[in-house]
């Protein structure tokens, strides 16, 4: 079956100054959930920023494939980019505060959605946010419907996200860092919440995150990335078995995990901090911080096969990182 | 156990907001902190973990003495928070607080932002000023040429080096770190957090560490606090604590965090929709309309003071 996005050899440059995104390619399948899981600055954000046709000006985007379904967005103009935008494709975004209107109503922003892409009238759009706050497991889907955004709790508020993202039945919902201003126990009922969605309605989901409890949990496929780059796919169970970048297996050493702490020993950590790429930077970006690091690094490196669908971008054979 | 004060000692502190101004806002006022006690012996890490709201930062400001309470009483080293000046306190009890991009005034240098506390004491000579500033940045892991640089030069971590150089350099006895690690990526957390680790064991410091992240309290404290809608509602030597909860939000809470084992989903942690709200809070258990577990009497019965086991459990049916 054809992904519902594929995605290959994406570049982002900002101003001519900043290389945000060097060569992503990735394949969201129907049904499946994908995590693209980085630190901050690593181009995780740009890259779906880029996928929705949302980068701010001064951004350049080049892409040899960027495919929705069978519809080729590198040659989509503005016009038919927000046709699909919020209808069979759509974003969830970190903040719901700063995404809602502060000014209109819940049920007036839900509304129009529906009534944008689908012609519908304002009774029969509030009937559906009704239906799908519902959904979203909101109690009271009436009373919602007439306050605004300030009067809803933050996990509240990302599940009105998410029931807006749902008003038009998309086949690609893309949420970055959903969960990452929610309270942990919040975050669980966010995250637990998205899966139902996701089993019950075939949703594919693109997960941007830079948690690697929530990667696990969630995802079916992995892409790491760091400074702008790919540097390991695998299924989620081959990635958490056997990481194989050394940037990969230095983060998972990182997390200290509850039940296994041992105190007055030091966690694992990662030395140095993610280098700014400027255009024209070749080699692996993670070589300065990389304890394996070998001259051949400062070239440029290909993606190599760890396993059948299991890929790393690395000088080194599997066994050595 | 010795016979020395303890670090920091807070009793039955009360914090109130009067938020009732606007034409539409209710004259209720909001509760931050609704009656907490703990004694912290010196060179103990007490954790305190807590959702947002739940008060943890406006206690860590009332036992810096950034502001007052409204009622009960803190003392650090034995003595009362009010009897204190701002140097002596100062010398005494120093913040590291979440993030290092709003605390680190942005004109100055690393240097001058480190030699503030020095300077404010007024009795430091210029020449050992420096002296002292350049080792605790060297201790802290910033090489000497970092010094001249202004915050928007450095990166998040070391950022948050230079906060911990300033608090550090007065040689203070206790810190409270207010979240000192969650605006940082994992790979930098880790490392501020061997850095805090191995401060206090050199420097034999005590810490009052406030997170909302498990992982990270459970590495660093040797007992936690879990705070819900401004009281402690369970506290236990750290190791109790992880391996047998007995609070439903201690449990809620351990049951949340998303360790990277693939496979095992997200789990159902058993809370309604409704949010823990400090202008509200319900009678009786304040917990219960979340609870799981509630029962009839959790909405009148209070369950405050209760131990159980030894520890404090404030919950009827635990």
């Amino acid at each position: 079956m054809s992904p519902v996005l594929e995605v290959a050899n994406l570049r982002v440059d900002f101003s001519g100054r900043t290389a945000a995104v060097r060569g992503v390619s990735l394949k969201v399948q129907r049904g499946e959930t994908h995590c693209l899981v980085g630190e901050s600055g690593c181009g995780k954000s740009v890259s779906a920023l880029a996928v929705m046709g949302l980068l701010a000006r001064g951004a350049v985007r080049d892409a040899d494939v960027l495919r929705f379904q069978d519809t080729d967005l590198t040659r989509l103009s503005e016009r038919g980019m927000a046709r699909l935008r919020g209808d069979k494709m759509a974003m969830i975004f970190q903040e719901p505060m700063t995404s809602l209107n502060p000014a209109y109503t819940i049920g007036s922003q839900m509304a129009e959605v529906y009534e944008r892409h689908r012609g519908a009238g304002r009774r029969a759009a509030l009937d559906r946010a009704a239906e799908l706050l519902g959904r979203v497991g909101i109690t009271a889907p009436g009373m919602r419907l007439a306050q605004f955004p300030h009067q809803l709790s933050g996990g509240l508020r990302q599940r009105v996200m998410i029931a807006m993202a749902l008003m038009c039945d998309p086949e690609l919902l893309i949420a970055d860092e959903p969960t990452t201003a929610l309270d942990v126990t919040v975050q669980a009922q966010i995250l637990r919440l998205l899966q139902t969605l996701q089993r019950e309605l075939g949703l594919s989901l693109l997960l941007i995150t830079h948690d690697l409890g929530i990667v696990a949990r969630m995802a079916n496929q992995v892409s790491v990335m760091y400074a702008g780059e790919l540097v390991e796919s695998a299924t989620a169970e081959a990635l958490f078995a056997a990481p194989t970048h050394p940037y990969t297996r230095g983060l998972l050493a990182c997390i200290p995990i509850p039940g296994t702490v041992r105190r007055d020993e030091p966690l694992g950590s990662i030395p140095g901090t993610v280098p700014r790429i400027s255009p024209g930077f070749a080699g692996c970006g993670f070589r300065d911080r990389c304890t394996h690091a070998l001259p051949a690094c400062a070239q440029t490196v290909a993606l190599r096969s760890a396993a059948p669908g299991h890929a790393y971008r690395c000088v080194l054979p599997a066994e050595w990182t | 156990m010795n016979s020395s004060p303890a670090a920091i000692e807070v009793m039955n502190i009360r914090r109130e907001f009067r938020t009732g101004r606007g034409m539409f806002a209710s004259a209720r006022p909001v509760r931050a902190v609704d009656g907490v006690s703990f004694a912290l012996p010196a060179g103990q890490v007490l954790g305190i973990v807590g959702e947002s709201g739940c008060g943890k930062s406006t206690l860590a400001r009332m036992i810096l003495g950034l502001l007052p309470a409204s009622s009960g009483e803190v003392r650090v080293d034995g003595r009362r928070l009010d009897s204190m000046d701002r140097r002596e306190r100062a010398r005494l009890i120093q913040p590291v607080f979440q993030d290092p991009f709003s605390s680190l005034n942005p004109r100055r240098t690393v240097e001058e932002i480190v030699s503030l506390p020095l300077a404010a004491q007024g009795d430091v000579p210029r020449a050992q000023m420096r002296e002292r500033v350049m080792e605790m940045l060297a201790r802290v892991g910033l090489s000497a040429e970092m010094a001249g640089r202004q915050p928007a030069q450095l990166s998040g971590g070391q950022r948050q080096r230079v906060a911990i150089a300033r608090a550090l350099v007065l040689r203070p006895r206790i810190v409270v770190c207010d979240e000192p690690t969650s605006a940082l990526d994992v790979s930098v957390q880790a490392q501020i957090l061997n850095l805090l680790a191995e401060l206090r064991r050199e420097l034999g410091l005590t810490y009052l560490f406030i997170s909302h992240n498990l992982a990270v309290v459970e590495h660093i404290a040797t007992e936690v606090a879990v705070m819900y809608l401004g009281r402690i509602v369970e506290q236990a030597e750290t190791d109790t604590l992880f391996r047998g909860p007995s609070h439903p939000y201690t449990r809620a809470l351990l049951a949340s965090v998303l360790t990277p084992e693939p496979g095992k989903g997200i789990p159902d942690v058993g809370l309604g929709e409704s949010y823990p709200d400090p202008a509200n809070i319900p009678p009786g258990c304040r917990f219960h309309p979340r609870c799981p577990m509630a029962e009839n009497r959790c909405q009148s019965e209070s369950p405050e003071g209760l131990v159980r086991g030894g520890r404090l459990v404030e919950c009827l049916l635990a």
